[in-house]
């Protein structure tokens, strides 16, 4: 008796308690390490690299720069699947997610807790398919299998496509997208379907990539971004401006490789540099946080095209959504004052 | 001598409470219980209150919204239905994995641990690598195996697909059968089942009180199962058309339509589990044999029975006894293991639970579903399994 009692208490020990009245940025400054949730199978946005051993791209720099702005290089990053990612997120167990994660209405409500910050690649869901099939558009898809991968708004997406154009589907549900994929490789389904710049990632690993083609279709609004938890303000607004940073910096010509002495005096730049106005106190940071920032990433287009231009996966910037708003984008910086 | 008043505890002045073994086992097991109830409490209090920090609250509402996602294997729904309805479509995936995989799982357990006894040399060596190989693979690994490297290598693509007779077409897309559908003319033919199956349990109970009474050995379902098909047959042709047609498999630009189709996951993970759980139960039966001394064996040999029949009728049915305890751990773990399902893309309930935590955001009340249905799932199988025990047990003559 005396030893179950025993047990029960060291049991009860061991589990943690939750701290309680602390700020993110303080637990994090605290800890000395800042805890990421990415993805590690989709190259170009966030995998493992076989070569360096390390995580690399497009969400992992994005992880970086707040680091650098926080004034931490200690980054552990979080490998997490689709379903989990949310939770990791609302349970403390991750700072930030940067995972190719959707902006949607009900996850930026205060029912899931989530926060999303400003968008950083805009996507949208496409198909890709056998170029043997001869397949043009997806009004040609009525009565085929389709293989998904769970957990993501694709599921939600791809009914309603189909819905809205009366066609028949049949859908195959996968945990992992590599499961998933290689299902549609192997041809237990006719297409695989998910954001296209994704499809652009996966083909890449298909047996034979020129068997495959992405549809012109488009069948949703897929706003990609980094999330914080719901509440605490001062934490989401760090990551917010981490993000602008990086839309600044482009917008005005600064680069990883200039940052270092640039000089200007346009009142604007001047307070981005931190040389005057005291724009990091209002975010509770030093005054080169932004500076830092640029250094360690460089500016939004320098990431896009580190990763997502034609040394990487190749997909066309110019015109698109992810241009800068005076080249007819979506990329644009609110007033840095 | 003074007499004791009745119900006074008798109790020796010298012995104090704290060392009165009745107090102290009666006070135990107050504590223990105190304990386990404190720490539930903990555990409950500690999720409300971590919830309710972060905002959240825990309610059922969303099942009754529209789950808006496609399911393509099961009962039939469409994305329009609720969400709780999608869920119970996966429950049924599950239940139908389950009970095809435990049948299965049986057959091959019972013929292998048979087998590992044979006195072939041959057959015992197969049996015992077919036991260790697959017992000491992980499931997940056999699952990918049979799905991936068996089912989607080794099967032709579905527009070459293999034409059984039938026609059965069997490609990487699955298994596809031609299955009776039912016609406007079913609903007169019903009505002579149900009337045949009022007939047969009638002739049955009356034939079990007949032989009863006679105190003889028979089967009363003989008679009762005929009754019953020439009931059928009647309504067959008195029907007004036929009340079912073979509903063929056609193939149409992407996938054969119509007729009844097996997916390749539920192939491969009714297959793997099988196979896997056969392994295990391979191993109780023989462990139930063995467990029947051998005097029972060369006594039954004594008096002249084959061997078939000494394992049949003496070996058996003592060694039953032995097996389904163990045994019904065995079904509970392949009900439970079904829920790798997901991983090769088969719609059980875990599959499903997910998809729709992810729509919603509700991930405790989709744990808490989860974990309820397969809770029930295993209770009742275990209750079933308890009551066969009992009905089997030893009765001492």
């Amino acid at each position: 008796m005396r030893r179950i009692l025993l047990a029960a208490g060291l049991l009860a020990l061991m589990i943690p308690v939750v701290a309680v009245g602390q700020t993110t940025l303080e637990t994090i400054l605290a800890r000395g390490r800042l805890v990421c949730g990415v993805n590690n199978a989709l190259p170009g946005f966030g995998f493992l690299d076989a070569a360096t051993g390390e995580f690399a791209g497009f969400d992992i720099d994005y992880g970086k720069a707040i680091a650098a702005a926080i004034g931490l290089d200690d980054i552990e990053y979080v490998p997490l699947t689709a379903g989990e990612r949310l939770t990791a997120l609302q349970t403390g167990r991750i700072d930030v997610l940067i995972r190719n994660t959707t902006w949607t209405l009900t996850r930026d409500s205060k029912e899931l807790g989530l926060d999303f910050c400003p968008t950083t690649f805009y996507d949208g869901q496409g198909f890709i398919v056998r170029k043997a099939d001869n397949i043009q558009s997806i009004m040609d898809l009525d009565g085929a299998t389709v293989c998904v991968t769970s957990g993501t708004t694709t599921e939600g997406n791809l009914a309603d496509a189909f819905r809205l154009n009366g066609l028949t589907l049949n859908t195959q549900v996968f945990a992992e997208t590599e499961a998933a994929f290689g299902a549609y490789d192997a041809g237990a389904c006719d297409c695989y379907t998910s954001d296209k710049s994704q499809l652009a990632s996966l083909r890449t690993t298909a047996t034979n990539p020129d068997d495959h083609t992405i549809l012109p279709d488009t069948i949703s609004k897929e706003p990609l971004g980094p999330l914080v938890r719901h509440g605490d303000d001062e934490w989401f607004d760090i990551v917010k401006w981490v993000v602008f940073a990086t839309f600044f910096a482009e917008e005005h010509g600064i680069t990883q490789a200039n940052v270092a002495g640039f000089t200007s005096d346009n009142p604007e730049i001047r307070r981005f540099l931190g040389l005057e106005g005291g724009m990091g106190a209002k975010l509770g940071l030093d005054e080169d946080w932004a500076v830092r920032v640029i250094a360690a990433v460089g500016n939004y287009g320098e990431i896009y095209e580190r990763h997502l231009g034609p040394a990487g996966l190749d997909i066309p910037r110019a015109g698109s959504l992810n241009d800068l708003y005076i080249d007819g984008g979506l990329i644009y910086c609110p007033a840095w004052r | 001598m003074r007499l004791r008043p009745k119900g006074e505890r008798r109790r020796s002045p010298s012995i104090p409470l704290w060392r009165d073994i009745r107090v102290l086992r009666v006070a135990s097991q107050i504590l223990f219980l105190a304990a386990i109830a404190a720490g539930v409490w903990w555990l409950m209090n500690n999720l409300t209150t971590n919830l309710e920090e972060s905002g959240l609250s825990i309610g059922f509402r969303f099942l009754k919204d529209t789950a808006g996602f496609p399911i393509s294997e099961g009962i039939p729904y469409e994305p329009t239905d609720a969400n709780g309805y999608a869920f119970l479509v996966g429950v049924v995936n599950t239940v139908r994995v389950a009970v095809i995989g435990i049948i299965l799982a049986t057959i091959i357990g019972t013929f292998v641990g048979i087998a590992r006894l044979s006195g072939n040399w041959l057959v015992r060596k197969l049996a015992s690598l077919y036991v260790e190989t697959v017992r000491n693979i992980p499931l997940l690994v056999q699952l990918f195996f049979w799905y991936f490297a068996v089912m989607l290598t080794a099967l032709p693509l579905v527009q070459d697909a293999i034409r059984l007779p039938g026609p059965i077409y069997l490609s990487r897309r699955g298994l596809y059968l031609p299955w009776p559908q039912m016609t406007a003319a079913f609903g007169t033919w019903s009505w002579f089942l149900l009337g045949g199956g009022g007939l047969a349990v009638a002739i049955y109970l009356l034939r079990r009180m007949q032989l009863r009474r006679a105190d003889r050995p028979g089967f009363p379902l003989g008679w009762a199962l005929l009754a019953l098909l020439a009931t059928a047959v009647a309504g067959w042709f008195l029907a007004p058309g036929n009340p079912l047609v073979l509903d063929v498999p056609v193939l149409k630009r992407f996938n054969f339509e119509g007729g009844m189709w097996l997916s390749t996951s539920f192939s491969a993970l009714v297959i793997g589990l099988a196979t896997y759980t056969g392994a295990f139960i391979a191993e109780i039966v023989r462990a139930g044999i063995v467990a029947v001394g051998k005097p029972q064996n060369e006594a039954a040999k004594a008096l002249g029975l084959r061997r078939s029949l000494v394992l049949r009728l003496v070996v058996l049915p003592q060694a039953l006894r032995v097996i389904i305890p163990p045994l019904t751990s065995q079904y509970l773990n392949l009900t439970k293991n079904s829920s790798l399902a997901i991983l090769i893309g088969y719609y059980d309930l875990v599959n499903v639970g997910t998809t729709i935590f992810n729509q919603t955001g509700r991930a405790v009340e989709m744990i808490l579903l989860i974990m309820g249905s397969y809770l029930t799932m295993s209770l009742l199988t275990s209750l079933m399994m308890n009551w066969y025990n009992r009905r089997i047990r030893l009765v001492e003559r």
